[in-house]
Formats: structure tokens, C-alpha cells, sequence
């Protein structure tokens, strides 16, 4: 039987990765990350995981590592997070067209300047289009069971794509919670182990990360596209193989009374816990008020997301990032561009909000959701609000 | 390869577009890049060899006769040859469709 610990997130991740039984680890520490990597740097000094740790000089080469070790065939855990992640940008890229299934848990935090290491989406947004599956994760319990789903998705031979599992810095990785760690035999059963189909073998030579002129280019990315969309339909599987296996079920988004609400919250990340509490009190007051959490970044959920709001009035989006000079942030503009098209649908009212680890209360949802209601009153809007901040 | 260029769809790709076939380079016509071709003149030839030390794709090879010659399907004409050809027996001439 699995036993509830209390500990700190980060540490539950080292955990998740050990019981992954990863081959490679090539990481370069960052705050609010480190605590990751130190904890797996220090089960594999004490020989609890047997696994190459690889302290490299930089993101941009402990991504070119992980890049090595997936086309080996190793399974291959790195962490990052905010100015790392930027770092690693152009290898990201390469992971996903290689179709490496890497899996990197990314630690969000502001982007500088100002140097900030708080809390902040600004680096998952940087990385949207990197083609990468992206699962935004709540608590530290989802966190270490998304790790473990991760690997599972990433090295599917319908998938082989990397997978990030995004975590909120500091708000959820230096949290101590209580964790839920599943056993090593359960794990085995549930996570096989890795075959990657042309790994690297000086018996049977390959080429990887070719040349791709004009006459074929095209053809690579489309390809790519398809699989990402493709790999929807394994994630849900993954989710459920696991549910069925552990009591933890999984999806693309989750409502919290938001059945037949008029007025939607829609959240990404941590703050969706205390955006709950607020709802619990709106609620108990006789609004009709529920939320939406958004699980599943990439690929894009989006029949869920139009099933899920199509009989709402008013959908409002919180953004933890801006798009400088663009249609607000990056969330509500998909949220906005997915229901276009759709006959019925919610008015879509914009926030940006939570900024470099800057805090949302309950009562601060609150605010944001009757502002919401008063901004989808009027017949012209902002393309988005900030909220908190002061004039 | 089965198909060509022209005809390869999003389905032929191999995983993370792999090349599966070791050494397919050579099958890459390089030749087509070049807007002048190299002609040799071997009256004028001592079989020095210096052509094809200099050949920055190694495309020149000795014929039967110990005669010096380009592989057109990779010459990219660059013109190094001619320029580093004591006897001037190389003239780079202008690729006319």
C-alpha cells in the first residue's frame, strides 16, 4: 500500500522521477527549480536511482543532453524554469521535430527585467509553439502523477513526443504537501520500459537531425502537427489506464460547479485552488458561479473547452502573463479564437493577473469575477484588464 | 527511394524524419547549384594533382587514363580548381539550360 507523506513538491518530483526509474538526468539548477534537480542529484550519489546525472554548464546544453540520451533510448527527466527555459528555446524546438520523448517538469516564473524568480506564466508562454505536449498541473499530488503519466504519453509509439509538466514556482514547488507516493512494483506495472523504435546503435546507423530543403520541409512539419493533435486521444487513454490503476482520474479541463453556470472563471495553474474557495463563497450567496480549470495546454482541448462553456453568459479568463501589444493573454486569446466560430457562445472577458509571484486571494477572485460581470455589461471592451495593479 | 521528391507525403516521413539508409548523402545532387562548370583542357595537364588536393568536395577523381576530371553530379563550381591549376588547363564555363 502507497503511504501519504508530507513533503515538499519539488522533492515529490525527485520521488516521481526515481520511481520513473529514468535512465538520464541533465539538468542545470534555477530557481525555483533547484530543489528538483539537488534532490535527484542526491538519489543518484547515494545509488537509490541508478542513473546518469549530468551537471552540465547551461539549459541550452542540458536540453542538447537530453536530446543525446532520448535518441539512445534513455529515459530522460530535466527541470527548468523562467530565464532556463528561455535558454533552452531553440533546442526545445528540436526535441519535438526529432520527436524525443523527453519529459521536463518547468517550474513557471517571470521572465526579467526586472529579475524576478516568483511565479509568473510569461516562460510557458515564450514556449507555446515549441511543439511540445504541455499539462498544466494544480498540486503536488497532480504534479508527481502527471510526471509519471508523462513518460508514459511521451514514449508511446503513437506519441514520441516530449512533454512538459508545468508546476507554479514557489506557490506549488516549495509547497509541503501530503503526497501520496505510489509503489515501485505499481509504477513498474503501469509505466513499461522505454523502446524507443530507431534509437542510436552503432549496429544499425542512423541519421537524426538531418538536413530538410524545400522540396520535403513542408511535408516534416505537417506531420509533426498531426501527431501532436494526434497525441490527444493516447493522453486521454494514459489518464484513464491511470485512474483505473491508482484512483486518480485525469482530463483536459476540469469544472468545479461549473454545470450549467452563467458566469465561468477559467483558471490555468495553482491559483485555481484559491479561485475555488472564492467560488465556494459566490456560491453560498446565491451567485451563479463556477470555474474551469485548463489542464491540457497542448494539444488544445478544444471540443472540451466549447462543450464546457457553450451554455455560459460570461467566460472570464485569468492570464498569469501578457502578450506585449497583442490581444491580451495568450489563454483568453485561444479561449476567444476557438469559440469564434461557434453559434452560441460566452462573452470572453480578459485579466492578466498574478505577475511576477504578485498574489491572488480568494477575495481577490472575487473582485475579478463581479468586475468580469460589470465589464460584460458594457458594449465596449478593452481586449484585457490587469488586474491589481495600481494606476 | 520508392518516391520522388515531388511525390513524398506527411506519410512517408520516417519518425523525427530519421534517415534510415547509411551514407544517402551521396545521392544528393549537389551538382544542380552550379552556374559554372569546370572544362579541362588536358593537352595542357601534367597530372600534378593539384585540382583535386584543392577540391573542397573531393568530386575530382583520376580517370583510367591518370587524367583529372569533376563529378558533375556533385561539382558545385566553385572554381577553385581552375584558380589553383598551374598548367591553366581548368576554364570555368558558364552552365547555359
Amino acid at each position: 500500500m502507497a503511504t501519504k507523506i508530507g513533503m515538499e513538491v519539488s522533492v515529490a518530483i525527485g520521488e516521481a522521477v526515481k520511481l520513473a526509474n529514468a535512465d538520464v538526468i541533465a539538468a542545470y539548477p534555477i530557481t525555483p527549480q533547484t530543489h528538483i534537480v539537488e534532490h535527484l542529484a542526491e538519489l543518484v550519489a547515494d545509488g537509490e536511482l541508478d542513473a546518469e546525472y549530468v551537471p552540465v554548464e547551461s539549459e541550452h546544453s542540458a536540453m542538447s543532453a537530453c536530446l543525446g540520451s532520448a535518441a539512445a533510448g534513455a529515459r530522460t527527466f530535466t527541470a527548468t524554469a523562467g530565464q532556463g527555459l528561455e535558454l533552452m528555446h531553440e533546442v526545445l524546438y528540436i526535441a519535438s521535430s526529432m520527436r524525443l520523448p523527453v519529459v521536463m517538469t518547468v517550474v513557471n516564473r517571470a521572465l526579467s527585467a526586472p529579475i524576478s524568480i516568483w511565479g509568473d506564466h510569461a516562460d510557458a508562454m515564450a514556449v507555446r509553439d515549441t511543439g511540445w505536449i504541455q499539462i498544466f498541473t494544480e498540486n503536488g499530488q497532480e504534479v508527481v502523477d502527471n510526471v509519471l503519466c508523462a513518460f508514459r504519453i511521451a514514449e508511446d509509439r503513437r506519441v514520441l513526443l516530449p512533454v512538459m509538466v508545468h508546476l507554479d514556482g514557489f506557490h506549488l514547488s516549495h509547497m509541503i504537501e501530503p503526497i501520496l507516493l505510489p509503489e515501485q512494483g505499481e509504477v513498474d506495472q503501469f509505466l513499461p520500459p522505454n523502446q524507443y523504435p530507431l534509437p542510436l546503435d552503432p549496429n544499425k546507423p542512423v541519421t537524426m537531425g538531418g538536413f530538410g530543403p524545400p522540396y520535403i520541409y513542408p511535408e516534416i512539419k505537417w506531420a509533426q502537427e498531426i501527431k501532436l493533435r494526434a497525441a490527444k486521444e493516447v493522453i486521454l487513454q494514459v489518464w484513464q489506464e491511470f485512474g483505473d490503476a491508482f484512483g486518480r482520474y485525469y482530463s483536459p479541463l476540469e469544472g468545479y460547479h461549473s454545470e450549467g453556470c452563467q458566469v465561468l472563471l477559467l483558471t490555468m495553474g495553482s491559483f485555481s485552488e484559491t479561485a475555488m474557495a472564492a467560488i465556494d463563497k459566490m456560491r453560498s450567496e446565491g451567485k451563479d458561479v463556477g470555474l474551469v480549470r485548463l489542464r491540457l495546454w497542448r494539444p488544445f482541448p478544444f471540443d472540451e473547452i466549447r462543450q464546457a462553456v457553450k451554455n455560459a453568459e460570461v467566460l472570464i479568463v485569468l492570464d498569469r502573463a501578457i502578450s506585449f501589444g497583442g490581444p491580451g493573454g495568450p489563454v483568453c486569446s485561444e479561449i476567444r479564437s476557438a469559440l469564434y466560430q461557434q453559434d452560441r457562445k460566452p462573452k470572453v472577458i480578459g485579466f492578466v493577473g498574478g505577475l511576477g509571484g504578485r498574489d491572488i486571494s480568494a477575495s481577490g477572485f472575487e473582485e475579478i469575477v463581479n468586475r468580469g460581470m460589470e465589464i460584460a455589461e458594457k458594449t465596449s471592451r478593452n481586449e484585457f484588464e490587469v488586474f491589481g495593479v495600481r494606476e | 527511394m520508392a518516391k520522388s521528391e515531388g511525390e513524398l507525403t506527411w506519410k512517408d516521413i520516417e519518425i523525427g524524419s530519421i534517415v534510415t539508409e547509411p551514407g544517402s548523402a551521396s545521392q544528393y545532387r549537389t551538382g544542380d547549384w552550379r552556374t559554372q562548370r569546370p572544362v579541362f583542357d588536358l593537352d595542357k595537364c601534367n597530372k600534378c594533382g593539384l585540382c583535386y588536393i584543392y577540391c573542397p568536395e573531393g568530386c575530382i577523381y583520376q580517370n583510367a587514363e591518370g587524367y583529372f576530371e569533376a563529378n558533375l553530379f556533385y561539382c558545385k563550381g566553385c572554381g577553385i580548381c581552375a584558380t589553383e591549376c598551374p598548367k591553366k588547363v581548368i576554364t570555368m564555363v558558364e552552365e547555359e539550360e
